[in-house]
């Protein structure tokens, strides 16, 4: 039973990582119908900020408090990641908005590509490891929960919540909801769609920074490949929630966190992403539309 | 019970008895009966929002309807019960052909290929389902010959010859409402379901197509059954009509009948409940007076 | 307009003014952008720990080109393009005429002298020239070979346009020859392998994929999982029967499309993204459980010593009985290559034939029906169900069978070759083509595949950059910004429009902007 709930508790901060990811897969998805491919390697990019953040500081500023180290990575994080999508979608993705369907989806799997062989180049090919941030651990009825998983479920949950009331309560939601709605209608009423679009992808960047920094902070390593895992999980996590529904990027960021770790201690941790796949296959296969997201209704 | 009597019909084509169409907590259809009679157009009309459409869409197996029977029977006498097999069989099988409110071509491909497209059964049984075609063999060629000579014959039929080949959606719309009618008819049906054929239409288009439905009626045999909302082109052409509101027929009969019936007027001049008794005095004080 | 040559040039101090503040702007951004990441690199002392190392100059460097161009951009591109369009309009020319400007018949006559001067006296040039001299050397030969080519292309456009397919098939038949004529069969090797059979293999590939996504409108992210099929079937099969190649091609195309079938089967229900992203689980699945599945496929290991093909029971080996034996020639792994070579181009024709006769199908024309409107096939009578799983089924076919022929080139079989980034490769080709063009399909692989491929050989950078440029490190980065900048470009892909499959009187080609791309 202890086991079990162990397996809860990391699964969990799994998954709120892949969540935090999904929230900006589901938001450009929602917002224009595109997958961005290149959001995994803008988590990827996001960590890497952190990790260069982290050596600036621990190079110059010896003996700096973890906690300030943190704060300060994800501020730096959020800020280059956000700036980076920015532009992607200013060079890569709006030029095409309104064409053909897939040319955005070929050149957000371009800048996948772009992405993860830029660090690649400029910060080499191997693993980056960090010393541990953060490394207190709290038993509770014998089970051991670490102030880094504590970490990173209390962001993600501040982080769902903030972003709900944006999206929800004020006037740039409301632009939002208005240009996933009808792009040309929200124009027409003297909505600035293409600033909306924008601030989505900044909203969804900065995200994945937060993701990346934790992610970076929890496995205290990081790789210019790291993109393409977590990204493919966190996109079926949106999916799997149903794609466009923020409780439902997080909720389904949280099933295959918690899928994955259950999976691997019970039965076998070779085919963990087998069991996360399968399950999205199912999933999708008897309720099209994911968990939490609004069904399709075909018109004829 | 709406208590409207289903017009006493001698060979139908199509016999709907008890249609019932819920959505979640919505009755779009409540008990819906009517009948068609072979080589007749009838026309099935009603405010916006009566469910015509869906009436339509429970037809041509776009939905399953909730309750009721829908029977079609072909004029060599097998019949089929439409409610229960999905759509592309009611066209391959049934043979009934539909076309929609807002046209759906197949706009990158020619004219000339959305007719063939429509011959899709056909062909693949003389290309021995691709196989014998893909290897040559001649029984394809002479049918695809004899496919291209049935899209010619309607697309003379529906004045679009010197458009053949190019892409449909670059045609204009009263043409493209056209196309879309001789691309149903292609499938060689024995009902066509016509969905607004007239909307948008201006005048010049809306004779031309009632030029098309009725050569379509004299040269082919086929029956109609269309939704429209121009009533000139509905008390012209359709031979009966049945009214819809609010998923309940209130009227069914010929054109005179229904355009003098009080139920039709109320609806259409949209009164209240308890008003439509004063209504029908007043249009039974004028005999005959116009819709 | 009285004053009109004063407001042209207000209009140009303004543009400067303007010019300025964008490239000082865009210099911010690039700052932000790149000061982390190029600035800083995170790299390992002795003690194997992270230590940082900054590159002050190539990020200066990188900031200054990104002013400087964006000022150019500013100042004189886009003016330039504005009154080259106002040109055109005015004067009624087509924009070809840029076109022609660029490719100029005295030029091309220079070009021409130059590369055939420039290989008559190469061996010259190696024994006067230093290394840096000849690496130049190389470079401007190179660039004039190009310019040559790319001139008679356009000088006889309409010819090569209206026979591409003769002409492409005649000269890839006589690829292997004229390269054996020029660089011997030992030189011949890496223009054989390299460019032609790992080309020809993405575009049978692209061309199997078309049939799903640029026919039938289906988005298939996971297609490499055929691939994998095909290439392991082959691998497993011959090693654990001792099948010959020729039994397994065919047996890996069907087992490729009945694996189709079973995962076309429950997904194709679904819709669009959601269709999409099942494909890509499904190809994650199969290549996970290679991975995983190690008593059968032994795991990332994979399999080696894969047999060879044979022509007629013939081996292409050392022995008597093998092919250079028998034939009287010098033993050189040339002959395998140049047979492997013309297996792989008989594959791709054989897919574009039977892609080309099922357009004019019933089945075909049902595929494209399907990819405008669904909904219009169903009320047509088209069982879209099946007519999806046939798409899935014939493209998985294709893909099995490339993949027994990858298999059997490459000797060894391993789940590192069937990632994500090859299905994104291989949809790439098909969408930068244009979706359901042939032709433009076979141009993007060569362009996409070749160009990336070419930079292996581009040695001459090294001196303009230093000894420590590698320029295949940069081979992928260029491989997706070639992809941004083409679809940003070209979105409907290098041809964009579509052949009709049949007409009345006479055949007109479709514009791009009418076709759709599929809902599933």
């Amino acid at each position: 039973m202890e086991y079990f709930i162990q397996q809860l508790v990391n699964g969990l901060t799994l998954g709120s990582i892949y969540g935090l990811i999904a929230i900006g897969y589901t938001m450009v998805y929602g917002i224009i119908g595109m997958i961005n491919f290149a959001h995994g390697d803008i988590f990827m990019l996001g960590g890497f900020a952190a990790l260069i953040v982290y050596l600036l500081l621990t190079t110059f500023f010896v003996g700096i408090p973890a906690a300030l180290a943190l704060l300060l990575m994800l501020i730096v994080a959020m800020l280059v990641t956000a700036l980076w999508n920015w532009r992607i979608e200013r060079v890569a993705y709006r030029p095409l908005r309104g064409s053909f369907r897939l040319a955005p989806l070929i050149t957000a799997i371009g800048m996948s590509i772009v992405l993860s062989n830029f660090i690649q180049v400029t910060q080499g090919p191997r693993n980056k490891p960090i010393p541990q941030l953060v490394s207190s651990v709290y038993e509770v009825f014998g089970i051991s929960i670490s102030l880094k998983q504590i970490i990173i479920v209390l962001v993600t949950a501040v982080l769902l919540t903030v972003f709900w009331y944006i999206v929800n309560k004020t006037a740039l939601g409301r632009a939002q909801r208005a240009t996933e709605q009808d792009r040309k209608m929200a124009a027409l009423l003297g909505i600035d769609v293409d600033r909306t679009i924008s601030i989505t992808f900044v909203m969804g960047a900065a995200l994945a920074a937060v993701a990346g920094t934790m992610y970076l902070m929890y496995y205290g390593v990081a790789v210019f490949t790291d993109g393409f895992v977590p990204g493919v999980k966190a996109f079926t996590a949106a999916v799997l929630g149903g794609i466009g529904s923020l409780p439902g990027a997080v909720l389904g960021g949280i099933l295959i966190g918690l899928i994955e770790s259950i999976w691997s201690a019970y039965f076998s941790i070779d085919y963990k992403d087998v069991a996360t796949f399968s399950i999205l296959a199912i999933v999708l296969i008897f309720k099209p539309s994911g968990i939490l997201g609004r069904p399709e209704v075909e018109k004829v | 019970m709406t208590g409207i009597e289903t017009a006493m019909i001698q060979d139908p084509v199509l016999k709907v008895e008890h249609l019932s169409m819920r959505f979640g907590g919505l009755m779009a259809i409540n008990d819906f009966s009517f009948e068609a009679a072979r080589g007749n157009i009838t026309a099935l009309i009603g405010p916006n929002g009566a469910g015509k459409t869906t009436v339509f869409n429970c037809i041509t197996g776009f939905y399953k309807p909730t309750m009721g029977m829908i029977t079609l029977r072909q004029k060599a006498g097998p019949e089929f019960l439409l409610e229960r097999m999905p759509d592309f069989e009611i066209t391959r099988d049934a043979k009934v052909a539909r076309t929609f409110q807002n046209i759906r071509l197949f706009s990158g491909l020619t004219v000339l290929e959305n007719l063939l497209v429509a011959q899709h059964n056909m062909l693949m049984k003389a290309s021995g389902y691709t196989v014998l075609g893909l290897l040559g063999f001649s029984g394809y060629k002479k049918a695809a010959a004899e496919s291209v000579d049935i899209a010619r014959h309607w697309l003379d039929r529906a004045n679009l010859l010197n458009r053949a080949d190019d892409p449909a959606g670059d045609l204009p719309y009263g043409d493209q409402r056209r196309l879309e009618i001789a691309r149903a008819m292609c499938t060689g049906p024995e009902l066509l379901c016509l969905d607004e054929p007239a909307a948008g239409l201006n005048p010049r288009e809306s004779l031309a197509l009632n030029d098309l439905l009725r050569t379509i009626r004299t040269e082919s045999g086929t029956s109609i059954l269309l939704i429209e909302h121009d009533m000139s082109v509905v008390m012209e052409i359709s031979d009966h009509v049945v009214v819809l509101e609010y998923g309940q027929k209130i009227s069914d009969g010929t054109p005179n009948h229904v355009q003098n019936d009080p139920k039709v007027i109320a609806a259409y001049l949209g009164v209240e409940d308890d008003e439509v008794e004063e209504v029908i005095a007043v249009v039974e004080g004028h005999e005959g007076g116009a819709l | 307009m009285a004053n009109f040559s004063n407001s042209v040039d207000a209009d140009g101090s303004a543009r400067m003014a303007r010019a300025l503040r964008e490239a000082f702007f865009a210099g911010l951004i690039a700052l932000g952008m790149f000061a982390l990441f190029v600035g800083l690199e995170s790299g390992q002392n002795i003690r194997n720990e992270l230590v940082l190392i900054p590159h002050p100059k190539t990020l200066t460097i990188l900031i200054l080109a990104v002013m400087a161009a964006r000022f150019l951009m500013v100042a004189y591109v886009s003016p330039y393009l504005a009154s080259q369009k106002v040109r055109n309009v005015t004067t009624g020319e087509m924009p070809t005429t840029s076109a022609a400007r660029f490719f100029r018949l005295p030029a091309f006559i220079i070009a021409l002298v130059l590369a055939v001067a420039m290989y008559v006296f190469a061996s010259q040039a190696e024994q006067s020239l230093s290394p840096t001299g000849l690496a130049y050397f190389g470079m401007v030969r190179g660039l004039a070979v190009i310019y040559a080519i790319a001139c008679f292309f356009f000088y006889f456009r309409v010819f090569v346009g209206d026979n591409f397919a003769k002409l492409a098939i005649v000269a890839l038949v006589l690829y292997p020859p004229v390269i054996v004529y020029f660089f011997g069969f030992q030189g011949s090797l890496k223009w054989i392998d390299n460019f032609g059979i790992q080309i020809l293999i993405y575009v049978m590939l692209a061309w199997g994929l078309n049939i799903v996504v640029g026919l039938a409108g289906l988005l298939d992210l996971g297609y490499v999982a055929f691939y994998a099929v095909g290439a392991y079937s082959y691998a497993l099969l011959s090693s654990y029967f001792g099948l010959s190649f020729w039994v397994l091609l065919p047996l890996a195309g069907i087992l490729a499309a009945f694996w189709g079938m079973i995962l076309g089967f429950p997904v194709l229900r679904l819709r669009g993204d959601y269709l999409a992203i099942v494909t890509l689980a499904f190809g994650e699945i199969i290549r996970l459980v290679l991975i995983n599945w190690t008593a059968v496929t032994k795991g990332t290991f994979g399999i080696s010593g894969i047999a060879k093909a044979t022509l007629f029971g013939i081996k292409f080996d050392a022995t008597k009985t093998g092919f250079a034996a028998l034939m009287g020639l010098p033993p050189s792994s040339a002959y395998y290559k140049i047979f492997l070579f013309y297996i792989i181009l008989a594959l791709a024709l054989l897919t574009a034939f039977v892609t080309i006769r099922l357009r004019r199908m019933p089945i075909g024309r049902a595929w494209e029906a399907l990819r405008e409107d669904e909904i219009a096939c169903r009320a047509l009578g088209i069982n879209t169900v099946t007519t999806k799983l046939t798409a899935f089924a014939i493209g998985a076919m294709f893909g099995g069978f490339a993949g027994s022929f990858f298999a059997v080139r490459q000797g060894f079989v391993s789940p590192e070759s069937f990632v994500f980034l090859e299905s994104a490769v291989i949809l790439a080709i098909v969408v930068l083509g244009g979706m359901g063009s042939l032709t433009g399909i076979a141009i993007a692989a060569v362009v996409m595949v070749g160009g990336t491929e070419i930079l292996r050989e581009l040695s001459f950078l090294k001196v303009i950059f230093g000894p420590d440029f590698t320029p295949e490190l940069y081979r992928m980065l260029l491989f997706g910004l070639a992809m941004v900048v083409v679809m940003v470009w070209k979105p409907r892909g290098f041809v964009g429009s579509r052949e009709p499959t049949a007409f009345l009187n006479e055949r007109k080609a479709v514009s791009g902007s009418f076709t759709k791309e599929g809902h599933g």
